[in-house]
């Protein structure tokens, strides 16, 4: 080991944070802090989980099993030792990287979550896309005519999306452009003719899909991807045009408006680029916490559309009390919700000098 | 909501053009089916729904039986078989020249290590087989091959022939691949962690693959003994909503439909282009009433509640399609089942009875009821009848693993439930329905009348004298005088008898619904 690279570890000196550089101080911040919530998060998920009035080892034994075997089963799980030892000896695991098996897949945790977090990843982010491509113009046309028909037609548009439940919302999108018109293809991920013809790598059957060149299945996901994303996305367009409109409008009565429109500036470079470019970074935000939304999954849009995602699959889990199942979804949702957050701080600095 | 969007649905269909047809491959099945109850595929352990669907289509056991009528018993895997004069000892002769899918032979040791495994495993389902007296230290003895053709089973006393039968029938005697199992053991467990996710029998489909909440694939087995399929693959989709299983179907994406309500199936059978075919099921549907809560325990409440059920009511409407009318522990189609349905909706002979028993003004109850369709439903027309006499019924709804933790527990009051037997045999039920060898709150054997606090030594005994009753026609007229009493005394209100509701496209023709769920078979399916 040379010198260079042991003057980089923090251990291999005494630990003192005034002897370290600021970066590294940092860094450890943020890792002690995620370290923290983490654990906030699982104490809580796991003293609900506990406490909730449902038998785990009915999961597993089903409704018949004889008394011995259900003792047995209790026993395996380790669900007769006090409460805190539970909880240490599954924080123990989880630091091995040992999420545990979940009893409803008999599969490890890890498995199921590389399994069913994709499909959510691959939804919520073409969602995610519709929403920002067309929930952004909207607004910013709203407040542009704000008061006039395009805003209330908009207004509308943003209300009916953030109303109408998801549930009922995907069934009419079912029933008129699968089966009435027949634009797009039926529920799941892809035709059953494709079904495991395409290796997981990422997961994501159109990332998948495209770096093995296979186009035929690209596009037969992108077809079943596009409506219960247009669905997903119509719920986070409403939100984002609507915020946008809000921004927008704060945005538009300012000084630095009318001295740019003075001086002569053409009117859509005011809006699209003075205006617009100031309100990105709030908005950033609002993206930001719309997809980590979606990302959690959605259990009804998953229901309806037969889409093996995060949602259904944590769902499942909770009312089985499938605890290995549920603690590892948590995290996962966790860790998506600290990282956009310290993605969208970085943006942040990218976007806004102020913040560097 | 779902009533509604079935209207939406057949007034879009009607007035728009018919859509053109997506097509499955001729010699590929595809179901719709929720499959999420699928925790296992090791027969040693399933004891599910799905489940034993899956098995009963990809393992052969020793024995089997008609579906359409189940007294009718024929060897299987095995060829043929004698029972001893002393009625304990059982001799298959296994069938000569078949071979698991990995091109090992099958003989008599696989079937002696498939049972013996299934009894030192002990999973749920255990006791169908254990109840015979095997255990984990005599198992090797007393199921044994006496050679690579011939297996031996010795039971520990001279029960009813059809009941060991039976019992060999159930999904947990399914036949495994010893060598294949046995590659994959690890730390003693006879191969149970690789099993419950993988496939290791013979039958006319073999796994292809499972992906839990997504779907099972299963493929032709071509080599299988006993002729090969006409469809190459069984795909089955796990598809939650109904409403979408409905849309799937018409639009001809997929072949079967499993889980349509009754208003879908009404419209279903208005299609040309789709059929709807059923079949009886053994699951019953019954309230059952805890003793321990004062007013249950009075007998002539217990009879007056009985008769403040809507039985004809509900058959006609929100479980029509679904359950018919039955009144006896025993479904329909079991040796000795008692088909009298004396209750019937009648408010003052229930309210007569009500007073009699001290309560002319009714009282205050609780129901748990599981939020699912058609539990809830049923709960509600409970509700409004129970109430025309007064009594005032709570109904406390609740998630299915939630009301059964709590039923369990022996913490109810009401609980609405059904039960399905495990095995074709009359004391499946009996000894659930009509058994409760131990009353106080540890006991070791927890029965549905446990459950309910029932305390029934003198039944307990009738229905034990019964499993040893060797003569059917005898046996059968004990069941009958048992149900008979339970009819009338026990706190359970039984009402309907399922009713297995498959949608189908015209053109697929031969889906099996069996009594029993792994007697759903997909190996007669055709399509043109």
């Amino acid at each position: 080991m040379t010198e260079g690279v042991d003057s980089r570890e923090p251990a291999g000196r005494g630990f003192s944070s005034l002897s370290l550089p600021r970066p590294l101080r940092l860094t450890i911040n943020v890792i002690v802090s995620v370290a923290l919530t983490f654990l906030g998060l699982l104490f809580v998920t796991f003293i609900i989980g506990r406490v909730v009035p449902i038998d785990p080892v009915l999961a597993i034994v089903g409704d018949r099993a004889p008394e011995h075997v259900v003792e047995r089963v209790r026993i395996e799980l380790g669900l007769d030792l006090p409460l805190y030892q539970q909880f240490v000896i599954y924080v123990g695991n989880v630091l091995q990287g040992d999420l545990g098996e979940s009893v409803l897949t008999a599969r490890p945790v890890l498995d199921d979550i590389k399994r069913v977090f994709p499909a959510t990843l691959e939804l919520a982010s073409v969602a995610t896309l519709l929403g920002v491509l067309f929930g952004i113009p909207m607004g910013v046309l709203a407040a542009v005519n704000q008061g006039r028909w395009p805003d209330q037609v908009i207004r509308v548009v943003g209300l009916l999306g953030y109303s109408i439940p998801v549930f009922w919302l995907g069934l009419m999108g079912l029933l008129l452009f699968y089966a009435t018109w027949d634009l797009v293809p039926g529920p799941g991920r892809l035709d059953f003719i494709y079904d495991d013809m395409i290796d997981p790598v990422t997961g994501v059957i159109l990332i998948d899909s495209a770096m093995a060149g296979e186009w035929d299945i690209f596009w037969n996901a992108v077809s079943h991807v596009i409506l219960p994303a247009s669905i997903l996305g119509y719920f986070s367009l409403a939100y984002i045009s609507r915020m946008t409109r809000s921004f927008m409008l704060e945005q538009l009565s300012q000084e630095y408006i009318t001295t740019a429109r003075v001086k002569g500036v053409k009117e859509w470079r005011v809006i699209w680029v003075h205006a617009l470019g100031n309100v990105r970074i709030p908005l950033v935000t609002v993206i930001a916490l719309s997809y980590a939304n979606l990302l959690e999954g959605s259990v009804l849009t998953e229901i309806v559309f037969a889409w093996p995602g995060l949602g259904f699959y944590l769902t499942q889990s909770l009312l089985n009390a499938d605890m290995n199942a549920v603690l590892g979804s948590t995290m996962v949702v966790g860790a998506v919700f600290i990282g956009i957050n310290m993605l969208s701080d970085l943006l942040y600095k990218l976007l806004d000098p102020r913040a560097r | 909501m779902r009533k509604l969007f079935a209207c939406v649905v057949a007034a879009v269909m009607a007035v728009t053009a018919t859509p053109t047809l997506a097509e499955t491959p001729r010699d590929t099945l595809v179901i719709a089916f929720q499959i999420d109850d699928i925790i296992t595929l090791d027969p040693a352990e399933i004891f599910e729904f799905s489940g034993a669907e899956f098995a009963g289509n990809t393992y052969d056991r020793l024995i089997g039986y008609n579906h359409e009528d189940v007294s009718e018993i024929f060897g299987v895997a095995a060829e043929s078989w004698t029972i001893s004069d002393d009625g304990k000892t059982y001799t298959f002769k296994m069938r000569q020249g078949v071979t698991f899918p990995s091109g090992n032979p099958m003989t008599a040791e696989d079937a002696a290590f498939s049972l013996q495994r299934a009894i030192i495993l002990d999973k749920t389902p255990a006791f169908i087989l254990t109840q015979f007296g095997f255990t984990a230290d005599n198992v090797a003895d007393k199921i044994r091959a006496t050679d690579d053709m011939t297996l031996v089973i010795e039971t520990d006393r001279a029960y009813a022939p059809t009941f060991v039968l039976y019992c060999l029938t159930a999904t947990i005697s399914s036949i495994v691949d010893k060598k294949t199992v046995m590659e994959h053991e690890v730390d003693g467990d006879l191969g149970h962690k690789w099993l419950r996710t993988n496939y290791a029998g013979v039958g006319p489909f073999k796994l292809r693959q499972w992906k839990p909440n997504e779907s099972l694939t299963l493929d032709r087995n071509d080599d299988y003994w006993g002729g090969a399929p006409a469809m190459k693959r069984v795909i089955t989709r796990h598809i939650v909503e109904p409403a979408t299983q409905q849309l799937l179907l018409e639009k001809g994406d997929i072949d079967i439909a499993r889980n349509l309500g009754p208003d879908q199936l009404e419209s279903v059978r208005s299609n040309p282009d789709l059929a709807v075919q059923d079949g009886v099921k053994g699951a019953v549907y019954y309230l059952g009433l805890s003793q321990k809560n004062e007013a249950l325990a009075n007998p002539k409440v217990r009879q007056a509640l009985k008769y403040l059920v809507d039985y004809k009511g509900m058959e006609g409407t929100v479980v029509r399609d679904l359950m018919r009318v039955h009144q006896a522990f025993l479904p329909r189609g079991f040796l000795g089942a008692l088909e009298e349905t004396p209750y019937t909706l009648d408010v003052s002979k229930a309210k007569q009875l009500l007073a009699d028993a001290g309560y002319p003004d009714g009282f205050k109850i609780t129901m748990d009821t599981r939020n699912t369709s058609p539990i809830l439903e049923m709960a509600q027309s409970i509700q409004a009848t129970f109430g025309q006499a007064g009594v005032d019924l709570e109904i406390i709804p609740g998630d299915g693993k939630q009301t059964l933790t709590k039923y369990r527990a022996r913490n109810h009051d009401i609980y609405i439930g059904r039960w399905g037997p495990d095995y074709q045999d009359p004391h499946t039920n009996a000894d659930t329905f009509a058994r409760n060898p131990d009353n106080s709150d540890d006991a070791k054997s927890k029965p549905l009348a446990w459950r309910n606090a029932w305390d029934i030594p003198q039944m307990t005994k009738m229905s034990d004298a019964a499993i040893l009753e060797r003569d059917p026609a005898k046996r059968a007229a004990l069941y009958l005088e048992i149900q008979k009493a339970h009819q009338v005394t026990s706190p359970f209100v039984i009402m309907f008898q399922q009713t297995e509701v498959a949608a189908t496209r015209a053109d697929t023709k031969g889906f099996i619904i069996g009594p029993a769920f792994d007697d759903n078979r997909y190996h007669e399916v055709t399509k043109n």
